[in-house]
């Protein structure tokens, strides 16, 4: 860890224009990542802006029926909201699918929006990684890969996106509120993260000196069938192999609607329009969601340690979309998979 | 008299460990004590070029920066660092030369007044190599692995392979059924809670008083007296509670030389805690291949067996343990060979870790007894659990029994019969649902642990596979080590 200076931002455009001031510099909400980089040497900003305090922490509903989550509410108490449990149950499992406790209560919204990916090379500062170091070359791609992605990849980085709440986000078409130099803007949850292509150190769309201030749910949350089934290599404590986040809505035994977002795939929460749209119209079927599952995958690469991933993908999918049909959610707590 | 049986006791450290007052080796304090911080290689196979400490030494607080370029005299044969559980070789020294073994290894050691300035300064330190093409891939390296030499006496070398007896070859080639297969284990590091620590107080007249995570603190003792050359009464090497080791602290540990090295050269007090990431670099259960073939003739019992296990150690010496006897000891076979062949990597030397050997030669062992069973039931008529009671009842002679003594036949049928009118009762659930759908099989497994008396082994079977697994998990956390378990499981 190096030397950094550290200030409070006042407020909203006073953590904006602090940024500008010093683009080395980094927001500090949490910490539950930045901390853990800054000690690997990792990430070494000169400054980091504590924008812990600032007035974003609460979750109200919108006028067109939604949420709006302050970009500051912990992951614990989002949780735990009874807006959240009651209306948009597949979040609040999510959440619960990650991390521990402590980690939750500490880490915030925003932050688990921002968090970087935990390859093991990125995290190395002794070998090479494009996504830490543009240009220096991708080890993952010939090294150890067995959490690395299968969708979306490229001859730059093979990294993963490693949260949870935001594979739920991506199925439940959130929207990110930010507040930047030139003034507030709305980004689509899929516009938000990013594909690695040649310049993978971008994690998001996010221009210099942008700061996230809210996540917006829209009305649909699919309550009634949904499921967050995240398969990992130990039951808890472990980021996903492969994590499915799946809402349907049921007319009778047709599919009317339908959500599908993969976690520990890609680089991003990987969304796929045409197998929801395959989906849609069709019977809750073993079927109907094999041929979905194989719409998502039919472009999936495996490499060395990782091919694996594409079955396991193909597989939870069915099963998650089971869950959700049925109306039986995988559960946290238990985290046995039903 | 007290009645203990049935009572229950408070361990003797159990409230000072849940409180916290328990004191491990880095929460000793002494006045001036010094930090280090340590600087790992960044390959894993070469030699170090240059080593600039320049900008570390000039950050304020900074005391030392040793290399291997000026760091106190150490001794200069092997055998001085040998320690009482060495294997043969030539044990690792930290900081004594320019050579790379390993990643991560020790390349420099940054002494600060306070440990977060040891560990910035320690980043500032710049290394350069030659570069050497490494190997650490078991898989590749298998194949160019070399056999141990069989031993006739278990006096002679108790780790190595027994030597062969009858025809194995030709019986498995005449054998009703034949089954091979094959079984990996990956490398599996301790990492224990307790990260690994020493704290040198350095006392007058040079003595030292080291709080070090050992498992073994005559063997430190001894160890270090001999690195440095001092008088082994001037060293003292406590070590009171110990936070986990599973075997990793069984050998002396690089960071006790280092703080030894850092206080004789300081003169003072020094404590250097490695980090967990560091913890990767000390040893660990060998990775390991297993090849077994087993025969059996046309009444179920056992003709030959052959059992060659490929394990992992270092460059520069040869960790292995009894890793094939186990195969002689459970089941009696006429025709065996067994073989221990060993593969090189550029990696620090392996080590016990939990019920070394046993834990996994008897885990491939029954999981060919187990799969062989599944394929024979059909061409014998018989149930799984019918030929692992078969073969229990077949008692190995002295001769056959490899590392350890034979289990009595007796409690082993009893055992068996149990687990069997177990499964005699689950029959009809058996028969509806099948083999192999869900968490549902029928298969029986035996384990057993060295220094096994023929009477005291403690026997488990029958019950669910979870439940078996439940009791595989014990057989991994034996310290000591003398249990036996058996069990023939459906679920």
């Amino acid at each position: 860890m190096i030397g950094f200076q550290y200030s409070r931002a006042q407020d909203i455009a006073d953590a904006v224009r602090q940024l500008a001031a010093q683009p080395s510099a980094k927001f500090i909400a949490g910490g539950t990542n930045l901390i853990d980089l800054m000690k690997q040497d990792v990430e070494r900003p000169s400054r980091l802006i504590d924008i812990s305090r600032l007035p974003l922490k609460s979750v109200e509903e919108t006028a067109s029926g939604g949420l709006r989550i302050g970009a500051l509410v912990p992951n614990s108490d989002l949780a735990y909201h009874p807006l959240i449990t009651q209306r948009y149950p597949m979040v609040a499992s999510a959440i619960l699918a990650g991390a521990s406790a402590q980690l939750r209560n500490m880490a915030s919204t925003g932050g688990n929006l921002l968090q970087r990916t935990r390859c093991f090379y990125f995290y190395d500062t002794a070998t090479p990684c494009n996504k830490r170091e543009p240009g220096s070359g991708c080890s993952a791609i010939v090294g150890l890969n067995r959490m690395h992605a299968i969708l979306g990849t490229s001859e730059s980085c093979i990294a993963t996106h490693p949260s949870d709440l935001c594979v739920a986000l991506a199925a439940l078409d959130a929207t990110v509120h930010v507040a930047g130099p030139a003034g507030t803007r709305v980004i689509a949850f899929d516009d938000f993260h990013r594909l690695p292509g040649n310049a993978p150190q971008s994690d998001t769309t996010l221009q210099r000196g942008e700061i996230v201030t809210a996540v917006e749910l829209p009305h649909q949350g699919f309550a009634t069938h949904h499921t967050y089934l995240k398969i990992r290599d130990r039951l808890s404590y472990a980021f996903a192999l492969v994590s499915v986040a799946a809402g349907l809505e049921l007319e009778g035994d047709t599919i009317k609607e339908a959500r599908l977002a993969l976690g520990g795939v890609a680089h991003k929460p990987w969304r796929d329009p045409t197998a929801e749209t395959a989906l849609r119209g069709q019977a809750a079927s073993q079927s109907t969601f094999a041929g979905a599952a194989d719409i998502v995958l039919q472009d999936a690469k495996g490499y060395d340690h990782n091919r694996f991933k594409i079955d396991l993908a193909r597989r939870a999918i069915v099963r998650a979309l089971t869950q959700a049909a049925a109306g039986t959610p995988q559960v946290q707590s238990s985290k046995k998979i039903a | 008299m007290t009645t203990y049986i049935g009572t229950a006791t408070s361990r003797i450290d159990g409230h000072a460990k849940v409180t916290g007052t328990a004191r491990y080796a880095a929460e000793f304090n002494v006045p001036h004590l010094a930090h280090a911080s340590l600087v790992g290689s960044t390959i894993a196979r070469g030699r170090i070029a240059r080593i600039d400490t320049s900008k570390a030494q000039s950050v304020a607080g900074v005391l030392t920066v040793l290399t291997h370029q000026n760091r106190p005299t150490m001794a200069s044969d092997d055998s001085a660092y040998k320690d009482d559980v060495a294997p043969e070789g030539a044990p690792f020294r930290p900081l004594y030369d320019d050579r790379i073994l390993f990643n991560d290894q020790p390349v420099a050691l940054v002494v600060a007044e306070e440990p977060e300035i040891a560990r910035f300064a320690a980043s500032l330190v710049e290394v350069e190599y030659h570069v050497d093409q490494h190997m650490t891939d078991v898989r590749q390296q298998r194949h160019r692995a070399f056999a141990l030499e069989p031993v006739e006496r278990l006096d002679d070398n108790p780790f190595a392979p027994p030597p062969p007896r009858g025809r194995p070859e030709q019986v498995l080639g005449a054998a009703h059924v034949r089954h091979r297969a094959e079984y990996y284990v990956p490398i599996e590091h301790h990492n224990p809670m307790e990260l690994y620590a020493s704290t040198v107080v350095f006392e007058d007249e040079g003595r030292l008083t080291i709080y070090d995570k050992t498992q073994g603190v005559q063997n430190v003792q001894r160890y270090v007296a001999s690195v440095f050359e001092l008088d082994p009464s001037h060293v003292r090497v406590m070590s009171p509670f110990v936070g986990g080791a599973f075997g990793s602290g069984l050998r002396p540990q690089y960071q006790v030389v280092l703080s030894v090295l850092a206080a004789l050269s300081l003169k003072r007090s020094v404590r250097l805690v490695l980090t967990r990431q560091q913890m990767y670099g000390l040893g660990y259960r060998p990775a390991m291949f297993q090849e077994i073939e087993l025969g059996v003739n046309a009444h179920g019992a056992l003709e030959a067996i052959t059992h060659e296990a490929t394990t992992v150690t270092s460059q520069h010496e040869n960790f292995y343990r009894q890793e094939t006897g186990w195969s002689g000891l459970l089941y009696q076979s006429e025709h065996a060979r067994y073989t221990h062949k060993l593969a090189r990597l550029d990696l620090a030397t392996s080590c016990d870790m939990r019920a070394p050997s046993a834990a996994t030669a008897v885990y491939a062992l029954e999981c060919a007894m187990d799969e062989l069973g599944r394929h024979e039931a059909g061409s014998v008529g018989a149930s799984p659990t019918m030929l692992f009671r078969a073969r229990s009842a077949q008692r190995p002679t002295i001769q056959q029994q490899g590392p350890a003594r034979l289990l009595s036949a007796g409690r082993r049928g009893v055992r068996v019969e149990q687990a069997e009118r177990r499964i005699a009762l689950d029959a009809r659930r058996q028969r509806t649902c099948g083999l192999g759908h869900g968490n549902r099989g029928v298969g029986g497994a035996a384990g057993t642990h060295r220094r096994a008396h023929s009477t005291d082994g403690k026997w488990t079977c029958g019950g669910r596979l979870r439940d078996l697994r439940h009791r595989h998990r014990n057989l991994h956390d034996h310290g000591a080590g003398r249990g036996r378990h058996a069990g023939a499981a459906v679920g």
